[in-house]
């Protein structure tokens, strides 16, 4: 029988099938679910690719994995587009994979709603645990690119805030595969060094596709095994994502993250004004008062040190005053001046444009009422819609 | 209230440390127990520290540094070069 057939080497034969193979499932596109995924040491990616009948092999090579903005997980619907190959040395054909995309963004968000739950059950997201920011920080800690506009923001609004801060930068990639682990290595590595106060972790906004490294899991323990407290900032108001619910704070933008960070400097301008007016009002009654005791215990006693003494207080305090508006009056002025910007910049902060977006207001007496604890029942208010004032009886 | 704890100079832009100082010292002299002697004092060291609060403030200029790590994994904090 044997001797009417060729007879093939193995690597003839095996030629011959890659040959054939190659050449007929080239440029396709298949549809499955996969599972044992890993992404090896070497960078390349392999995976499997079923559905209920039939599975096959899949590789992406550290060049084109480059390109995910995912990481693959098990369970996870893909269609893989690429070229069948075969590996001769074990006889086995796979898919090598040029292009992976999630069937759909209902795969993503499916990975994201069992990632959230995995996470939440597990404690990451407890509010008990979440860390309170330093008032004043010296030192903020920023994860994001070093190209990106999340960094410009930041330090302009910082700049602008509260400039008496070091910030120091850990840039990482934000988006594509890898994004993930530098994100979650920058956190680790600022914890390493610890010698700053609190931390920005976040990047402009983008698609989902974008934001996704945001969504990863090493994302999520990095910040829960964080030291530091982290402000997460992400993309837009709308966006969430899984780092905003591990996070002691989530901030809807990089810039409101700079502005929740630190205190405006007027703040402390006020704090100081109220200082100096309240203590020297305290200093010059306390003097007169003295005087007024001594004048009096004078009338009685031939004595004359102790006014002596309440004079020489007298002629300190003024001393003190003296210096006060000498050579602190010129900080004061460059302060107004910072401040009186400030305000014109509140002003240009039109609230009406909340209220069109269909926020309400809450007025009582005209006056705005932020709290819900300071109402009490049968109350008088007004709800100020943007187009209107509907009065309001609080049950 | 420990008025010994400070010496009315301000380090390393310790804000927090200040200004809450400043709220110990105006405490102290709201509730009027103290000797007149003591009220110049804290009022000199509150005019200090405050001055000291307010001279950051305006002198200060936001610093940009970048994280670092070398192959041995120490870190140091080198100037922010790309914008």
């Amino acid at each position: 029988m044997a001797n009417n057939l060729t007879v093939l080497s193995v690597t003839e034969l095996t030629r011959t099938i890659k040959g054939v193979l190659e050449a007929r499932f080239s440029n396709l596109a298949v549809q499955g679910e996969i599972s044992n995924c890993k992404l090896h040491s070497s960078g390349h990616l392999y995976f499997t690719l079923k559905d209920e009948h039939a599975q096959l092999q899949a590789v992406m090579w550290r060049s084109r994995v480059g390109n995910l903005f995912f990481t693959p997980q098990d369970g996870m619907n893909v269609i893989a587009r690429g070229n069948i190959t075969v590996y001769e040395v074990r006889g086995v054909y796979q898919i090598d994979v040029v292009q992976l995309r999630p069937l759909g963004i209902g795969e993503l968000q499916l990975a994201f709603e069992r990632l959230k739950q995995r996470l939440a059950g597990e404690g990451l997201f407890d509010v008990e645990r979440k860390k309170p920011l330093p008032p004043y920080p010296r030192r903020i800690g920023i994860v994001t690119s070093s190209t990106g506009a999340a960094i410009k923001d930041i330090v302009n609004i910082i700049s602008r805030r509260f400039p008496a801060v070091e910030l120091i930068l850990c840039p990482v990639k934000v988006q594509g595969v890898g994004a993930a682990e530098e994100i979650a290595t920058a956190i680790r590595d600022f914890n390493r060094y610890g010698k700053i106060d609190v931390m920005i972790v976040g990047r402009g906004g983008g698609s989902l596709e974008d934001l996704w490294a945001f969504n990863e899991e090493v994302v999520a323990r990095a910040i829960y095994g964080s030291k530091i407290p982290v402000i997460s900032a992400v993309g837009h108001e709308i966006d969430f994502t899984i780092a905003d619910f591990v996070a002691d704070l989530r901030a809807p933008t990089p810039s409101a993250a700079a502005e929740l960070v630190v205190v405006d400097r007027s703040e402390i301008v006020e704090i100081v004004r109220n200082f100096w007016y309240n203590a020297h009002q305290i200093a010059s009654n306390k003097i007169s008062l003295e005087k007024e005791r001594i004048k009096a215990l004078l009338r009685s006693h031939t004595f004359n040190r102790p006014l002596d003494l309440v004079r020489q207080y007298s002629q300190r305090l003024d001393e003190v005053k003296h210096t006060l508006s000498q050579s602190v009056a010129h900080h004061f002025r460059l302060l107004q001046e910072h401040v009186g910007s400030l305000q014109k910049r509140v002003a240009s902060v039109n609230p009406e444009l909340t209220l069109e977006r269909g926020y309400a207001m809450v007025t009582r007496n005209g006056k705005v009422v932020s709290r819900a604890k300071v109402l009490s029942q049968s109350d008088h208010v007004g709800i100020k819609f943007h187009d209107g004032i509907v009065p309001a009886e609080i049950k | 209230m420990s008025p010994k704890k400070s010496d009315g100079k301000q380090s390393g832009g310790n804000f927090e440390r200040s200004l809450k100082r400043l709220e110990e010292i105006i405490e102290t002299l709201e509730r009027g127990e103290v000797s007149l002697d003591e009220v110049m004092k804290m009022y000199e060291e509150g005019v200090h520290l405050s001055k000291a609060c307010l001279e950051q403030l305006t002198q200060a200029e936001l610093k940009l540094k970048r994280l670092s790590k070398d192959i041995n994994g120490n870190f140091r904090l080198i100037d922010n070069t790309e914008e």
